[in-house]
């Protein structure tokens, strides 16, 4: 019993990563149509703005360790602590949450410019075009970040107060056993609150209603006199913004490396098509539908009885759904069907 | 199917290409691609690359999962050596033939969808594979390793023919001769011809004109009481034949099968071979598989002082500024220049290579252009 | 379009004809080396040497330094620089100038951490660049792919950083050799450790790399904890690569084990250690006993990617730049004042693997396969880190002494990440050739690369 609750708990967090790395993905192809490979790289350009705001608040003062001779070893305090002292290593803490701010006007503009600079060029070309030079892109964004900060992962730890896990088992008057890393929790709820306001953005804002409007008969939005490419543009932009958020509150779970997004992009995808190309809610739903899938098919109980389905499982799902109800979960009638 | 006579531009096409192909040790040897391995690897390629433009090039269905039919020919392949014998023969023919199986059943499956649900489908079923086979197909893949002959193989046929086992590892041999080095090349040149000379015949067949029609416009195709979904599979099943073949190509010249060849980036590299090179050309993408593999190949060698020594002809402050320039693009940079040279052809050129030395031809050479416009089929 | 008569038959013949014709010179160069060896220098003034290790994916940082170590050991042999180990190593018959009065040049290649780019690799240096020695790799399936490879060209290959039981085991070849410790060694190696520090009744679970190495580490470290009298109480496979590895450590909390067990190497190790840690995992206890995770492969540059999660943590490893022997002082010394950090693990095999190979050719006098091959087994040696070592000649195995290391508490500087616990004595770590974990393979006959 403890065993399922926890799994669940598991797949919920996982689920709500998985929507949320999603729902840039399905948000810029609702809208523009494109399908953008250059996702992922969006989501690790997020992690990477973590790293580098740590790496600018821990800038140090090196002081040289005497004991070794053969190279230039320190032993670093950073600036902030030796002006600061104990705020300065508060703050030094606070390094990821406080990416959040740097991560929303650098995300947004980095969309921007995407969009601008590349994206709508592609409009018109098919989707076989529109992924490959996205492909293209990420290719070349990530080894631009592997040239500047190297291959191999860099710690990125949440702060001192959440890095320990929440005794959720004795709090319900469950197991002891039963506890949960705070950030993943922070991580859950986090998304679960940027979820509702994109949803609450396109649902109660006059800009959102024209986007709204704008997907669903581009044209017609055209003719009534709205310039449509601009707003879309700012959704691109938005999109960017979610996915440079989801990857910069993922740093502290998953060490970044240059290699993170595409670690993500097949997930992402999958998530799209399993709710429904365009579909933000089928992204969500999806999202979470895979996340429990997956924390229980990873369980020694089912890998005893189907072995290595925990490798399979995601791409399992995306197959039977894509056959079954080709539009996905939650995804309009008509939308890239026969 | 196929119409029975050759044409006579066929048959220049198919001698020019062959001739080409043939004497590529020779030409490509003063930019350093002149060695056995990286020939064998611009034939397997070319010959892979071929058979996906048969699928994407004609069809316009993108398949992000054909890696995985070169991994299975790779496997078959290899699992002939072990079990029956060192001849590359049956390899290639079993190759060949578990693919096409492979192929059916996913593309009789895939095909139930179109556009980005066809890739995603493929992907999925792809990377199905590549993890199975990494872990738990073990036993039949070896995992991680990836599939080598050993001393203890059956090797049922040639313990029959011979008396005594040879001392160490056999190697892989076409009647006595042995398929690696550049007897290995040659034999997979021949392949590549062959594979070409049936594209070609395919594309100019009543088959083909289907294909294409599928490609312009597969609703209304199927308005006129066309079932298209025969003809989509068996373009399938044909380009998964194709990679088989590449696969077992792959084996015959160096006896080893990985589970990596499956995993989706490799299916990604067959689409940019295609794409860099020209999609729906017939040449294009064996230029584009030819152009990949001497990037991975000969840039990623590239270290500083190879650089130092090749720019030794500038000034020294001059020498310096030019290696500091190019160095992040190539070595371990070598990604780099393959990602900013994909997106130039998206960009700029999206017909790929074909279409930039046609423009550079009519441009040079004030051809009519009018005229020729419609030539872009070799 | 004007049809001719010609069958589609007689194009193939015509095509097969082109084909002979042009294949016939080939041939007679291949025989111009029939009596000698693959790559023979002959009266060259200069001889190439292939360094082929992971430029570009997860490992390329640690493949960036194994090159390092390469072009130290290159200016070494070649008289440049302090000579590093070529000051301590004994017994030495190199002479400071080159290889057999050759100059060492050498060439580079990409594995991207795949056996078949590592082996197109491998072969461009062989074919192309007329390497008489290939080394290099980051990773167990790379090296066994690329030492299969050389055996069948006929060149020797020096394996870098491969740790799987397998590469001296059921894969080894004659023509291949390993300097680097593998999976049984760290168990050996591990337990008395272990048992001083967490007691004889411990109930482990594992989490386990669902790949050859990641097998063959958990079969070593599983036999050698139920030898100290532990209990294995669950063994899970997961993905390579899975990236979050949190559904598989959560059914660990209730599951009555006191001890997590990580076969993983690289970024798994990295991410299942960071997330195993933020469950609170280390803070935990089971049945009145403190929960400890176990890192049974250990590598300083990865351990840096965990940051703090790797403090206390045991585990083992080849070699650490902090030891104090003259072979170790000497080599980090010359790596640190040429590049301005210490060496990692990978470098320190990496150049010593180097070094072996020009002393062997040295005595051998030649540098034809199977004479070197003669010329390293059973070679004992001294002075290059590890005390007195021996290159086995039934299995091509190094023997020599292991560290155990721990996760440093308090570093005092960047690099200070590892703390050497112990350094287990070799006696300690051998094994009998036909140990069950080394079982099935067999060297076979050595291989020239001509006839």
């Amino acid at each position: 019993m403890d065993a399922i609750f926890l799994q669940i708990l598991n797949g919920l967090d996982k689920g709500g990563a998985y929507a949320l790395i999603a729902l840039g993905l399905t948000l810029a192809f609702g809208t523009l149509g494109i399908v953008n490979f250059a996702h992922g790289a969006l989501f690790m350009l997020g992690a990477f703005c973590a790293v580098s705001i740590q790496a600018l608040l821990t800038l140090s003062k090196k002081v040289k360790d005497e004991s070794i001779t053969f190279f230039d070893a320190y032993k670093e305090q950073p600036y902030l602590e030796i002006w600061w002292g104990d705020i300065g290593t508060t703050i030094i803490d606070y390094a990821v949450p406080i990416s959040i701010l740097a991560a929303i006007p650098l995300m947004l503009l980095i969309g921007l410019s995407m969009e601008r600079g590349l994206i709508r060029f592609f409009y018109k070309r098919t989707h076989a075009e529109q992924i490959l030079v996205t492909f293209g892109l990420a290719i070349v964004i990530q080894e631009l970040i592997k040239a500047n900060f190297g291959a191999n992962p860099i710690p990125t730890p949440a702060p001192d107060i959440v890095s320990g896990s929440a005794k959720i088992g004795s709090a319900l008057g469950l197991s002891d056993a039963i506890v949960y890393p705070w950030w993943r929790l922070i991580y859950l709820s986090f998304s679960v609150v940027v979820l509702a306001a994109v949803f609450a953005f396109l649902q109660f804002t006059t800009f959102g209603m024209v986007v709204r409007a704008g997907m669903h008969d581009r044209d017609m939005v055209n003719l009534m006199g709205i310039d449509v490419e601009r707003k879309f543009t700012i959704v691109f932009g938005l999109a960017a913004v979610v996915a440079g958020l989801a990857g910069v509150m993922y740093a502290p779970i998953l060490p970044p490396d240059y290699h993170i997004g595409m670690d993500f992009l097949v997930l992402s995808f999958v998530v799209v098509v399993v709710g429904g190309m365009g579909s933000l809610g089928g992204a969500v739903a999806a999202g979470f539908l895979l996340g429990i899938l997956q924390s229980f098919a990873s369980m020694n109980e089912v890998k005893s009885i189907f072995p290595g389905i925990d490798q399979i499982i995601i791409y399992l799902v995306a197959v039977i759904i894509l056959l079954v109800r080709p539009r996905g979960l939650m995804g309009r009638k008509g939308v890239m069907e026969d | 199917m196929l119409p029975k006579k050759i044409t006579d531009s066929e048959l220049s096409i198919v001698l020019i290409f062959s001739a080409v192909v043939l004497t590529m040790p020779i030409w490509l040897a003063p930019i350093g691609a002149g060695y056995p391995d990286l020939l064998q690897k611009f034939a397997i390629f070319g010959l892979f690359a071929i058979g996906y433009n048969i699928l994407f090039g004609m069809t316009g269905y993108l398949s992000f999962g054909h890696a995985a039919f070169l991994g299975v020919g790779s496997y078959a392949a290899v699992w002939s050596f072990k079990l029956l014998t060192m001849n590359v023969l049956p390899a290639v023919v079993f190759g060949v033939l578990f693919s096409g199986l492979f192929a059916f059943l996913i593309g009789y499956v895939s095909l139930r969808r179109s556009g980005i649900y066809f890739s995603i489908l493929t992907l999925a079923f792809a990377q199905m594979s590549y993890n199975l086979a990494y872990s738990v197909l073990t036993p039949i893949t070896n995992g991680e390793t990836g599939l080598q002959l050993t001393n203890h193989d059956p090797r049922i046929i040639d313990t029959m023919l011979l008396d005594q086992a040879p001392e160490g590892l056999p190697s892989t041999v076409l009647f006595g001769v042995k398929m690696s080095g550049y007897p290995g090349f040659y034999f997979c040149a021949l392949i590549l011809i062959l594979g070409f000379f049936i594209a070609l015949r395919i594309s100019r067949s009543p088959f083909g004109l289907v294909l294409k029609g599928i490609k312009s416009n597969q609703t209304r195709m199927k308005f006129t009481g066309f079932n298209t979904r025969p003809y989509m599979i068996t373009a399938f099943v044909i380009s998964g034949m194709y990679a088989g073949l590449a696969g077992s190509l792959m084996a015959v010249t160096d006896p080893l099968a990985g589970a990596e060849r499956m995993q989706w980036t490799a299916s990604g590299e067959v689409v940019l071979m295609t794409i860099l090179g020209g999609v729906g050309t017939l040449i294009g993408p064996v230029l584009g598989a030819g152009l990949i593999k001497y990037f991975e190949n000969i840039f990623s060698a590239f270290n500083d002082k190879a650089l130092h020594e090749l720019f030794a002809f500038l000034p020294d402050g001059l020498e310096n500024f030019v290696v500091t320039v190019v160095s992040p693009f190539v070595g371990e940079g070598w990604h780099l220049t393959l990602g900013v040279l994909f997106m130039i052809i998206i960009i700029f050129l999206p017909g790929g290579i074909i279409q930039g030395m046609e423009k550079i031809n009519n441009r040079f050479f004030k051809r009519s252009s009018s005229a020729k416009s419609g030539s872009n089929e070799s | 379009m004007k049809e001719t008569n010609i069958s589609r038959r007689s194009v193939l013949k015509g095509t097969a004809a082109l084909g002979m014709a042009s294949t016939a010179p080939m041939f007679f160069v291949r025989n111009a080396y029939a009596d000698g060896y693959l790559n023979d220098p002959g009266d060259a003034s200069s001889v190439t040497l292939g360094f082929n290790v992971p430029q570009t994916g997860a490992y390329a940082d640690e493949g960036a330094d194994e090159l390092r170590a390469y072009q130290l050991a290159v200016s070494h042999l070649n008289g440049e620089g302090d000579g590093g180990m070529m000051n301590t190593m004994q017994p030495l018959s190199l002479k400071g100038n080159g290889i057999l009065g050759k100059k060492v040049e050498y060439v580079t290649g990409d594995t991207q951490t795949k056996s078949d780019a590592a082996r197109a690799s491998a072969k461009r240096m062989i074919e192309k660049d007329g390497a008489v020695m290939i080394t290099g790799g980051s990773s167990s399936g790379v090296a066994i792919a690329v030492q299969g490879l050389c055996q069948e060209a006929g060149v020797i290959f020096m394996a870098g950083l491969t740790h799987s039981n397998d590469t001296t085991g059921k894969d080894k070849r004659r023509n291949g050799f390993r300097h680097f410790f593998n999976g049984y060694m760290s168990g050996a190696a591990l337990g008395p450790v272990l048992e001083k520090a967490y007691g004889t009744e411990r109930n482990a679970y594992h989490l386990t790399a669902d790949y050859t190495w990641g097998w063959t580490q958990e079969a070593s470290i599983k036999a050698s904890t139920e030898n100290i009298g532990w209990n294995t109480q669950t063994t899970v496979k997961t993905p390579v690569g899975a990236g979050d590895f949190s559904q598989y450590i959560t059914p660990v909390l209730n599951s009555g084990a006191d001890t997590l067990i990580l076969n993983h190497y690289g970024k798994d190790m990295i991410n299942s250690l960071t997330q195993a840690v933020q469950f609170g995992l280390r803070d935990k206890s089971v049945n009145g006993k403190d929960f400890v995770i176990i890192v049974p492969l250990y590598s300083r540059l990865m351990a840096q990617g965990a940051g703090e999660a790797v403090q206390g943590i045991f585990g083992s490893t080849n070699w650490h730049w902090s030891l104090q022997d003259e072979g170790s002082k000497a080599f980090v010394k010359s790596f640190g004042a040429a590049y301005g950090f210490p060496p990692s693990q990978a470098a320190h095999t990496c150049y010593v693997q180097t070094l072996l190979y020009a002393d062997a050719c040295e005595r051998a006098g030649t540098f034809m396969p199977c004479e070197v091959v003669n010329a390293l087994e059973g070679h004992k040696f001294d002075g290059m880190g590890n005390g007195p070592t021996e290159y086995r000649a039934e299995d091509h195995q190094c023997f020599k002494d292991v560290l155990v290391v721990q996760g440093k508490e308090n570093p005092s500087s960047q690099f200070d990440v590892l703390e050497v616990v112990e350094v287990t004595p070799r006696a300690q770590v051998e094994y009998a050739p036909d140990n069950e974990f080394f079982a099935g393979g067999d060297l076979g006959p050595c291989n020239n690369g001509a006839a």
